[in-house]
């Protein structure tokens, strides 16, 4: 199914939703970045696509001109109900300071480097309980079968919801992220997720835990407790930012590994190259982008940007841009200078990095110690997911 | 050679903590510090340029003797 009508001028009229710029975005930002740093298009309302690295991180400092309350790439263009079932939306991603300020601080805790050392383990064991699964087969889908299960378990044990229901939260933040142009799936979705929390939350009230949504039911702000809203927009944007991103940087780093076989050798033979290579392919294949809103009419490198315009903070091509990275289309796995933005920039930098980096980690980990020789099946079509997030939805690899 | 992380500049990106835990701390919002008063030890000054040099804020400065 077509989603977007066909793309002839990139400069003028780009549309991410594009079926060719989902598979392959990195040449038109590299001949945008050359021809038309900060593009723009008409579709959806009026956005801008910046592509240079210097560009992105001066926009995402500037948040008097460029405010986070509206973060989705794709704008809900549906109905609204009357009321918002989150009128703060998902803080502290969806909102400016000063709430930004002191929601955020509610949850860095939780994705602090020592809590995150502490969620290591059940993450590993996870890995190996999913390779067994498949391993015996010889092949396997690595992005469904596995890139796609680790983290939305790992977060429903942070949330403290079961993992059991891993599917339906998963059908939720593809509802919400992956299809967002399709209005009726996506409010279904949220409100699926919201009417699941706001049971969760009375559950919690009677019988609370050392979850995170317990604690943050728990939580006082200058003397009185938080707004319900507040703990369910929380809530949920860890589940949503939890979920497809960093199964979206597993399922790219397992493909470029399946499609690399030098690097593939390396990074087995040298697992003390480990780090410096998760950077890498955080660099490479960063999965995110995220919006800004214009707050007022301001020219910006010669754009005439107009209040209400969405910005699309392209952290994917500010990590492609040749001014600031050697040689930015190869992967190097130990390349040295690697100033990547792909959890973002300045206030709003991706609470969940630590975490994502770890589970990053240990999924390759224990994938290359199991399935250290594998590539993708002659034959088989690789999928992709673009938009708000990119990554690999089918990726048929087999290790025979 | 003597390092400081800027605490107006680092957002928490962990990207030095993550090169050398020997160097850099952070604390529960994940803002690093350099252990100690900044020193470097020379067996560490290329994990500190390496750091000075990945950080994405640009929050890491090399301080005159």
């Amino acid at each position: 199914m077509a989603r977007t009508s066909p793309v002839s001028d990139w400069a003028q009229d780009f549309d991410v939703l594009d079926a060719g710029y989902i598979e392959d975005p990195f040449s038109i930002w590299d001949e945008l970045r050359t021809q038309c740093p900060i593009a723009h298009t008409d579709r959806r309302g009026s956005n801008w696509l910046p592509t240079r690295y210097a560009d992105i991180t001066a926009m995402a400092h500037d948040i008097g001109h460029f405010s986070s309350l509206e973060v989705a790439v794709i704008p809900f263009e549906g109905e609204e109900p009357e009321e918002p079932l989150l009128p703060y939306g998902l803080p502290p991603i969806s909102v400016d300071p000063p709430i930004h300020t002191w929601t955020r601080r509610l949850l860095l805790p939780w994705f602090s480097h020592r809590r995150v050392e502490g969620y290591e383990g059940l993450t590993r064991d996870l890995c190996v309980r999913l390779i067994d699964e498949f391993i015996e087969a010889g092949h396997a889908d690595a992005a469904e079968h596995y890139a796609q299960q680790i983290p939305v378990r790992v977060i429903a044990h942070i949330l403290g919801v079961p993992s059991d229901l891993a599917d339906t939260f998963t059908g939720w933040v593809r509802d919400v992220l992956e299809f967002a142009d399709d209005e009726e799936r996506r409010m279904r979705a949220m409100e699926g997720l919201f009417t699941y929390f706001v049971a969760e939350v009375a559950v919690r009230r009677a019988n609370p835990g050392t979850d995170l949504l317990s604690q943050l039911l728990n939580t006082e702000v200058d003397g009185a407790p938080l707004e319900e809203s507040i703990v369910l927009g929380a809530a949920a944007l860890v589940l949503i930012a939890g979920v497809d991103t960093t199964w979206s940087a597993i399922g790219s780093s397992l493909w470029h590994l399946a499609t690399h076989e030098d690097d593939r050798r390396r990074l087995v033979e040298d697992p003390d190259l480990m780090p410096l290579a998760i950077e890498e392919l955080l660099r490479a294949y960063s999965p995110v982008t995220m919006a800004r809103i214009v707050t007022e009419d301001v020219e910006f490198k010669g754009c005439p940007m107009k209040a209400g315009d969405r910005i699309l903070m392209n952290f994917p091509a500010a990590n492609r841009d040749p001014e600031v990275f050697e040689d930015p289309s190869k992967v190097m796995l130990d390349r040295q200078h690697n100033r990547h933005v792909a959890f973002g920039s300045g206030i709003h930098r991706c609470a969940g990095s630590n975490l994502a980096r770890m589970e990053l980690r240990v999924a390759l980990e224990e994938w290359l110690r199991r399935i250290p020789d594998f590539r993708v099946a002659d034959g088989a079509e690789v999928t992709w997911a673009g938009g708000q997030v990119r990554g690999p939805r089918v990726l048929p690899v087999v290790f025979p | 050679m003597k390092i400081r992380v800027d605490p107006d500049k680092c957002q928490g990106h962990g990207r030095c903590y993550g090169l050398s835990s020997a160097l850099f701390t952070t604390d529960d919002y994940g803002l690093s510090s350099v252990i100690g008063n900044g020193t470097v030890p020379p067996e560490l000054e290329g994990k500190a340029r390496l750091a000075i040099a990945n950080c994405p804020e640009f929050a890491i400065e090399e301080l005159e003797d």
